[in-house]
């Protein structure tokens, strides 16, 4: 309760004045261009915005794996221009989870084990970490395919894999990249609730990057963005009962089962 | 996550057993050119060893190997028996008549004479008869490799008849012998008949065998040995090491088998490089999604690493199998008798096929450094 208390007190994301240049001299190219944004806690924000307006590279600004050229980054209360890379990694494992557009899930593992890596990679043991994940996986539906490998799932599936891969560690902000592009409508729908039921919470921030316009009904907050810089923030409907909200999200249960 | 990393190599089966190969396929041909290469190096000293008696050989100062002496004068013996320290010394000759079997089947032998009194030099491993036998008139002792020549398929008897520079000799001993680099039958005689064997010559004395008094180093009476006789003195040991330096220097023997190494070493380093260089290109994805997740460079490396070092381990355990394995199976065979693979090629072929499997890493270890994790955002 303390944590969440603490959390209320400051958005989970905060960028002021962001820019992000790719290359040198003539070849340089400025792709964000002075963003500022504030993702809360409770909430799921969703950037939107045509191909190339830098959605992207801002996810990868926010969840640590690119550094800003210049401007503020706070992450979790944390500045994130100023870690190291050692310190950026560890922050990244301890703090964030990740969705990606093509799941990534790695072939040969296990669908338990695929979702027990961020707990193998903080050095959880492997038994412990894949009960854990086994565990998270059942609850998002996925009980009966522990043992299968990735290749023998739907889609639909493999992003409620990787879903679970993203919340094993218990994160505090969960970054996805176009959840649902590859898949179908009625899928993509399944999974967008998933997200929202299972991954918001109080406690928690959830950034979605998105060009898929049947997936703003979900959003708590909706970034539009153009030409490197957020053009409009729009408060969406979900954000109106934030009560309701944080009561369905107190009651979640651990899904790891293991505190990082 | 050193789960996580051998489950990614081996669940890619085909480049999995395609890196195995690689590395198996090197470690054999490296192995087994190594252990033919060792082994006929080893043949040029057979007949050195074979000599357990004496363990000080002492010969012309311009002999470089066993297979080529300039002959010593008779009065050699003596003058080394005249050197303080010596316990003994007796003549040694060898030399390759022609020995022929009376149903005409005829062959080049190396014919060793060894002293008449006491034998010296004489082989021990015997499978048929005595050394002692040779003390009978007009007595040989013939190694498997001639007996099976000159009597194929037929058991071992004594008592058979051969023909040597017109003269008869009787078979009183089958003795098995280390194989000479020729793979010539091998022939045992006294000294004195011996010499009538082969073509008149003015000098027939190959070899001076000594040995040194009791508390006497070998080293120091071979020291003294030259110094006295103007002769050339070196222990078995070094005698044999000066024959395979003879053939290391003046034949293709090595060149051959270094290219054939080298090639092997390559086309593995290769083939194994590239394989795995494809494997961790093929990861990158994965590799990126797992540094975003927040596994460590360092960390990753050590994935690589192990995998490299799994692929290492069990394609050299293969492929060092394969090769003890043949020469097991060719043990029998007399022509490849001898041929046995050496803890150091083993050794050394480990720690080459650990480069192979390390240099084969270096580029993907490289690749994956450099990745950024923001790859994974990429569709």
């Amino acid at each position: 309760m303390t944590q969440n208390v603490q959390t209320m007190t400051h958005p989970a994301v905060v960028c002021r004045r962001l820019t992000k240049d790719f290359g040198a001299g003539e070849n340089q190219v400025r792709v964000l261009r002075g963003v500022d944004l504030d993702v809360a806690f409770g909430e799921m924000t969703l950037l939107v915005g045509p191909s190339g307006c830098g959605k992207t590279t801002l996810l990868s600004v926010v969840a640590g794996l690119l550094n800003a050229t210049s401007g503020a980054v706070m992450v979790l209360g944390e500045d994130a221009s100023r870690m190291s890379g050692t310190e950026a990694v560890q922050f990244r494992r301890r703090n964030i989870g990740f969705v990606f557009q093509q799941y990534n899930l790695l072939p040969a593992l296990t669908v338990a084990e695929n979702a027990a890596v961020p707990l193998l990679a903080a050095g959880i043991p492997k038994k412990r970490a894949v009960a854990a994940a086994s565990d998270l996986l059942s609850q998002l539906g996925l009980g009966e395919r522990l043992h299968a490998l990735p290749s023998q799932l739907s889609g639909g599936q493999q992003q409620r894999v990787a879903l679970a891969r993203a919340l094993v560690h218990e994160p505090r902000l969960v970054v996805c990249d176009e959840p649902t592009s590859a898949l179908d409508h009625e899928t993509g729908n399944a999974v967008m609730e998933l997200l929202t039921n299972v991954a918001v919470r109080s406690d928690r921030a959830v950034v979605v990057v998105t060009h898929d316009s049947r997936v703003f009904q979900f959003a708590d907050r909706i970034a539009h963005m153009d030409d490197g810089r957020i053009v409009e923030t729009q408060q969406e409907g979900r954000s109106q009962e934030p009560e309701v909200r944080m009561k369905a999200a107190a009651a979640q249960p651990s899904f790891a089962g293991v505190n990082q | 996550m050193n789960f996580v990393a051998v489950q990614m190599l081996i669940g890619d089966r085909a480049k999995y057993l395609g890196l195995i190969f690689a590395v198996a396929f090197s470690t054999f041909l490296m192995s087994h050119q190594s252990t033919i290469f060792a082994g006929i190096m080893d043949r040029t000293t057979s007949q050195i060893k074979d000599v357990q008696d004496a363990n000080i050989w002492v010969m012309d100062q311009k002999t470089q190997y066993f297979d080529e002496v300039k002959a010593l004068t008779d009065d050699d013996v003596y003058r080394v028996r005249s050197v303080p320290g010596v316990e003994w010394a007796v003549p040694l000759f060898k030399g390759l008549p022609r020995a022929k079997a009376f149903d005409g089947n005829f062959r080049v032998v190396i014919m060793m004479g060894v002293d008449d009194a006491s034998l010296v030099g004489a082989p021990r491993d015997m499978v048929l008869g005595s050394p002692e036998d040779l003390r009978k008139p007009d007595s040989v002792l013939v190694d498997r490799v001639g007996y099976e020549f000159f009597f194929p398929q037929q058991p071992y008897v004594l008592g058979k008849t051969l023909e040597l520079n017109d003269r008869r000799v009787t078979i009183q001993g089958i003795f098995n012998s280390s194989a000479p680099f020729q793979n010539l039958p091998i022939f045992y005689a006294r000294y004195s008949n011996a010499m009538t064997y082969v073509g008149r010559e003015r000098n027939l004395l190959s070899f001076v065998l000594a040995k040194a008094q009791p508390g006497l180093s070998d080293d120091e009476l071979c020291r003294r040995i030259d110094a006295a006789t103007g002769l050339h003195a070196a222990t078995g040991k070094q005698f044999g090491w000066q024959t395979i330096r003879y053939y290391i220097a003046h034949t293709g023997i090595p060149v051959n088998f270094g290219i054939t190494i080298a090639i092997a070493l390559v086309v593995g380093t290769i083939v194994a490089g590239q394989t795995f260089y494809i494997f961790t290109l093929e990861n990158l994805k994965q590799f990126g999604a797992l540094k975003a997740i927040g596994v460590t460079n360092w960390r990753i490396t050590g994935m690589i690493l192990l995998q490299a070092l799994m692929v290492g381990l069990i394609g050299y355990s293969i492929g060092i199998a394969m090769t003890a394995a043949f020469f097991e199976i060719t043990k029998g065979n007399l022509d490849l008798r001898g041929f046995v693979l050496f803890w150091q090629i083993a050794a050394g072929t480990g720690a080459v096929v650990l480069f192979i499997v390390m240099a084969a890493s270096l580029m993907s270890i490289r690749r994956v450094l450099v990745l950024e994790p923001a790859v994974v955002f990429r569709g």
